[in-house]
């Protein structure tokens, strides 16, 4: 038998073997849950296309059969390494041990930012204290319309849009606000900074603009019960947007990209845990915050009350989701 | 077409990976793109003239508003919004728009990307649509040797073809050829540079490809049957 005979035979004899994998791809791929003789054939035939394709290269590399094998390879390669799904467990690491993790890792950053955040916030109220005129700059024409009649923008909230229609609005703002102050890292930091100063700015020229018309304790009363997580997760996620640009400008042992790629999934994992207390400052802000019959302790204790929570969860949660690391919870046990 | 990107395997065989160009991943972007615009637009236009009655608020709009808000206008803007990331995450590195333009998302080693990497790849969206346009994806994309957004430097994914070529193949088609490889090899490579030849040159050529092979009568074929007859003859589809 000639070479060319033997080569087409062993076509002949494999192509329905190659077909038979073509289809199982399809199941494959679905992701539905799949019999062990299924699996157990795909792992089988992972190997069996390796060779067949090696041999193909080698004595017709730029054959369309060549084209089909590296094709049915590929996908193979790729559906056996499907991500494995996330069990509790994994949230549960995530919440106990990652998150405290991360905020130490970043520490330095966020306070620096909540520092940025505070000068700027003093720098905006002695602005628009010694150059009244500037308010233009920091709050809308109709804010400052309203205040100059003698009530706060707050004050007719609930009378334009319900509480549950304020809370989405104000979600999706923080969201915006907050991943922009992370993304906008990417420019070394320099986004970051802008935009963490802007807010700074604008938080405190418009509470010494509406200081000198006498309305600083009720825009206070307004921000307390919502301001204390919103702020800390903006300060966070400027935090996490100094880290990336850090990672940019100086990424140490590893490359450029490494740094940057290590940074993003570190950052953007510890906003996770943001999300839920953003959703639960939305609703506060919609709920409670503008609504006038709820007083300053009130409105205080709420804040106070949610921020040691958000701060408890920062923390990793100490004492829950795992007695058994827990000193105090084995020693209730021994006793 | 890019360079591929070859991944090692344990296997020992590497794995090819044609890494699609900045054309490709625009071509996919603008079908889902419309995709979402009109299913977004329809449920939006649908949805006000049935709650409202008209496209315009009438008299008791203001009372109906939160039902247009919830059933109307958050979904057509969560169409818009996070069509990608559902879809992608939903079909495991794909979208319509990238089934359609023979695409796919995969991590740098070949594989399925995880839930993680691809909510970081949208996140990132946000500043490669900057400053308008996606000016900055499709400037990095032209610019880096994988063709990658920042999005996709970030989450290590990268855009490649599904298919290995334009050309989709029947492999029953490969059996009981009675050509071997290297006659087979030959016919691709004439096809392959089939537009680039002198139009006697490759009639020339095909012709006595085709006697070669006993086919009677080669030499009497114009070029359109001569062309489909060497296609038939590799199992490609031309």
């Amino acid at each position: 038998m000639s070479s060319e005979n033997a080569r087409q035979q062993w076509i002949n004899q494999r192509v329905g073997r190659w077909q038979q994998i073509e289809a199982s791809l399809e199941d494959l791929s679905d992701g539905k849950p799949l019999s062990m003789d299924t699996l157990r054939d795909a792992m089988r035939a992972y190997p069996e296309l390796a060779a067949d394709l090696a041999y193909v290269r080698a004595e017709a590399p730029h054959s369309q059969i060549v084209n089909y094998l590296d094709k049915l390879y590929r996908e193979m390669h790729r559906v056996l390494h499907l991500p494995a799904r996330s069990r509790v467990e994994d949230l549960r690491h995530f919440l106990k041990f990652e998150v405290p993790g991360l905020m130490k890792l970043l520490s330095g950053k966020i306070l620096a930012v909540t520092a940025l955040f505070v000068l700027t916030g003093f720098a905006g109220w002695w602005l628009i204290a010694t150059f009244p005129d500037l308010i233009g700059l920091v709050a809308s024409p109709a804010m400052v319309d309203q205040v100059q009649e003698g009530k706060l923008w707050t004050d007719d909230l609930l009378n334009i849009m319900p509480s549950s229609v304020l809370a989405i609005g104000i979600f999706t703002n923080n969201v915006a606000v907050t991943l922009t102050a992370m993304v906008f890292g990417v420019l070394y930091g320099l986004g970051t900074l802008y935009i963490i100063s802007l807010n700074g700015i604008m938080l405190g020229g418009v509470f010494s603009f509406v200081h000198k018309y006498g309305f600083s304790d009720e825009l206070l009363r307004f921000v307390v019960a919502h301001g204390f997580v919103e702020l800390s997760i903006i300060c966070i996620a400027g935090g996490v947007g100094f880290y990336i640009g850090e990672a940019i400008a100086r990424p140490g042992h590893l490359t450029r990209l490494q740094s940057f790629q290590q940074a993003t999934r570190n950052g953007l994992r510890l906003l996770m845990l943001c999300i839920p207390f953003m959703i639960g400052a939305g609703v506060i802000e919609g709920y409670i915050s503008p609504d006038a019959s709820y007083s300053m302790a009130f409105c205080t204790t709420v804040g106070i009350v949610y921020w040691i929570v958000f701060g408890y969860a920062l923390a990793g949660w100490p004492g829950l989701f795992n007695p058994k690391l827990d000193p105090a919870a084995s020693g209730e046990h021994r006793s | 077409m890019n360079d591929p990107h070859n991944i090692r395997s344990v296997t020992g065989v590497d794995i090819e990976l044609k890494i699609a160009g900045a054309g490709a991943r625009s071509y996919a972007f603008l079908i889902d793109w419309h995709i979402r615009l009109i299913i977004a637009l329809a449920w939006y236009i649908v949805g006000t003239v049935v709650v409202w009655g008209s496209l315009t608020p009438g008299e008791q709009s203001s009372a109906q508003f939160p039902l247009y808000l919830y059933a109307v206008l958050i979904p057509a803007l969560v169409v818009y919004g996070l069509y990608h990331v559902v879809l992608e995450i939903v079909m495991r590195g794909s979208t319509p728009g990238k089934r359609i333009a023979g695409v796919r998302i995969v991590t740098q080693a070949g594989h399925t990307p995880g839930v993680f990497a691809l909510l970081l790849r949208n996140v990132l969206r946000m500043f490669d649509s900057l400053p308008f346009g996606y000016a900055i994806g499709l400037t990095c994309a032209i610019l880096t040797r994988q063709s990658v957004r920042i999005g996709d430097l970030a989450a290590g994914t990268v855009l490649v073809y599904q298919q290995s070529g334009s050309q989709a193949l029947d492999v029953a088609q490969f059996a009981n050829q009675d050509l071997d490889f290297a006659k087979v090899e030959l016919v691709n490579e004439l096809l392959d540079r089939w537009d680039e030849l002198d139009p006697d040159k490759r009639r020339g050529l095909g012709q006595k490809l085709l006697v070669q092979m006993g086919r009677d009568g080669a030499e009497a074929l114009d070029e359109s049957t001569l062309k489909g007859e060497l296609f038939e003859l590799t199992g490609r589809r031309g």
